[in-house]
């Protein structure tokens, strides 16, 4: 009987129409030139996040950090292609940690830069609509949201992130952690990101953590949060 | 006897490294309150003394860092240990001891005293095996390092590479095992110590290098490989000839 139905293609045209589509939602599309990867300008100044994050801080995350990801994933894209185009098994497995590790950390900072905004921008400013709702829905309040970020956030050893995902199959939000620049894919996407590797806070909190991750939502875009929720 | 709180190797260490070399106030307290009772009610880890003042490796690593990462980041790690061995009998042996234990530790424990106990089972290590100008003429280390790995440049070239292309936070080491020198890397504060099964690398450290942002970022910022670079004035080879010579 289900074999009649997806022949017919009503079926299919049903499952189609339900399936999340890339179109319906803003995914991520990272700058690129001729294939290549290119550092995203920043959408505000270098010390427009102050006194949440410092100038210094910004420049350097920015205009070193990143772009040391991009520049070296753009090397790995190349080294992979050219392992591809040779049939080197060995080379592309060997090259597949650097395109995780360099692509990831190129995907982790585009989206962050993205979900940050200074207080004239509206940084700060809580969700509204439909991701507020999913928001009291899954977690209680933002409140307790924020709470259980920051727990997660804590709970990094070493370095890494943590990002309010959703499912993409059930829509469900979840709080989930990474370690180093493991990206956000597969069964969910990327709502909203925090870095909480070291070089995110240490010239202004140094080894003050707990004090990084609570003043961070002062800045915090929710806006883009907001577009990136289905 | 207050002394067996500690492993008593550790706190003659101490001591006599307190003895001979120059200490700020802060060390001095720290020593001295070493001979006073403690309740010897559990067996505590604490902080162990820098064998040196913060600013004694200037101008390759810089004051205010040794500060923070010796008596914040270590702290930290000790206090947490404490936390997750209170109580436990595990507590009574030496960090290094327990580093090798995890898998008999109750399930709920072993990523904390991982995590904790590695940080201090680390850092103790670290401050040790820094000194300014030492120089590797020992030649038990010295010929050892020319025939693993061809030349002493052909070695520091290598553990720069490791220590370079740790991907996030974690160490790179020299070890002894089976007779022979490696250059092996770990994440987070996990010890060559602990075994391949857990840290992915085995062998007897005689040197390390803490790769942590919190390391170096407050003077070298994001250029690790400079980092690297200089710590290769403040090495010590001393130290790293003793260990070198009491391994197998």
């Amino acid at each position: 009987m289900s074999m009649t139905l997806l022949k017919t293609g009503a079926l299919r045209s049903a499952l189609r129409a339900s399936a999340p589509t890339a179109s319906k939602r803003a995914a991520l599309t990272l700058t690129t030139t001729r294939g290549k990867a290119t550092l995203p300008d920043l959408p505000y100044d270098y010390a427009a996040l102050e006194p949440t994050i410092n100038g210094k801080i910004m420049e350097l995350h920015h205009s070193k950090h990143h772009q040391t990801y991009v520049t070296s994933y753009n090397t790995a894209s190349d080294k992979m292609q050219e392992a591809l185009h040779n049939g080197d098994v060995q080379t592309q497995i060997a090259t597949l940690p650097l395109l995780n590790f360099h692509g990831g950390g190129h995907t982790n900072h585009s989206l962050f830069w993205e979900n940050l905004a200074p207080k004239n921008q509206g940084g700060g400013e809580p969700p509204s609509g439909a991701l507020a709702k999913s928001i009291d829905d899954h977690f209680g309040s933002l409140e307790k949201m924020k709470e259980k970020f920051n727990t997660a956030l804590a709970g990094i050893q070493g370095s890494g992130w943590a990002w309010l995902v959703q499912d993409s199959q059930t829509g469900a939000l979840q709080i989930k952690t990474y370690a180093n620049q493991d990206p956000v894919v597969g069964q969910f996407h990327p709502v909203l990101g925090i870095d909480a590797w070291e070089h995110a806070y240490y010239l202004q909190y140094e080894n003050r953590k707990a004090e990084y991750f609570k003043n961070i939502w002062e800045v915090i875009n929710w806006k883009a949060a907001d577009k990136r929720f289905t | 006897m207050q002394l067996s709180n500690f492993t008593l190797p550790l706190a003659l260490d101490w001591i006599l490294s307190a003895a001979q070399s120059r200490l700020n106030p802060v060390q001095q307290n720290l020593v001295s309150s070493a001979n006073v009772s403690v309740p010897a009610a559990s067996m505590t880890y604490t902080l162990p003394p820098l064998p040196y003042s913060y600013d004694a490796l200037e101008p390759h690593f810089d004051a205010e860092t040794m500060e923070i990462h010796h008596s914040k980041h270590h702290q930290t790690y000790v206090t947490n240990l404490n936390a997750a061995l209170a109580g436990s009998e595990f507590s009574t042996l030496a960090v290094d001891e327990v580093i090798t234990k995890l898998d008999q530790l109750p399930a709920s424990k072993q990523t904390a005293v991982r995590n904790h106990g590695g940080g201090h089972a680390n850092h103790s290590f670290f401050w040790k095996n820094l000194k300014p100008n030492t120089t590797l003429s020992s030649e038990g280390l010295k010929a050892a390092i020319e025939r693993d790995f061809s030349s002493f440049e052909a070695f520091q070239q290598q553990f720069e590479k490791a220590a370079a292309t740790v991907f996030g936070s974690g160490w790179a080491w020299l070890v002894k095992r089976e007779g022979s020198l490696a250059i092996v890397t770990t994440k987070n504060q996990d010890s060559p110590l602990m075994g391949e099964a857990v840290a992915g690398a085995s062998g007897f450290p005689i040197i390390g290098l803490d790769v942590w942002e919190h390391a170096y970022y407050l003077k070298f910022r994001n250029k690790r490989p400079d980092y690297i670079k200089a710590y290769w004035n403040v090495v010590n080879w001393d130290e790293a000839s003793t260990r070198f010579a009491q391994s197998d």
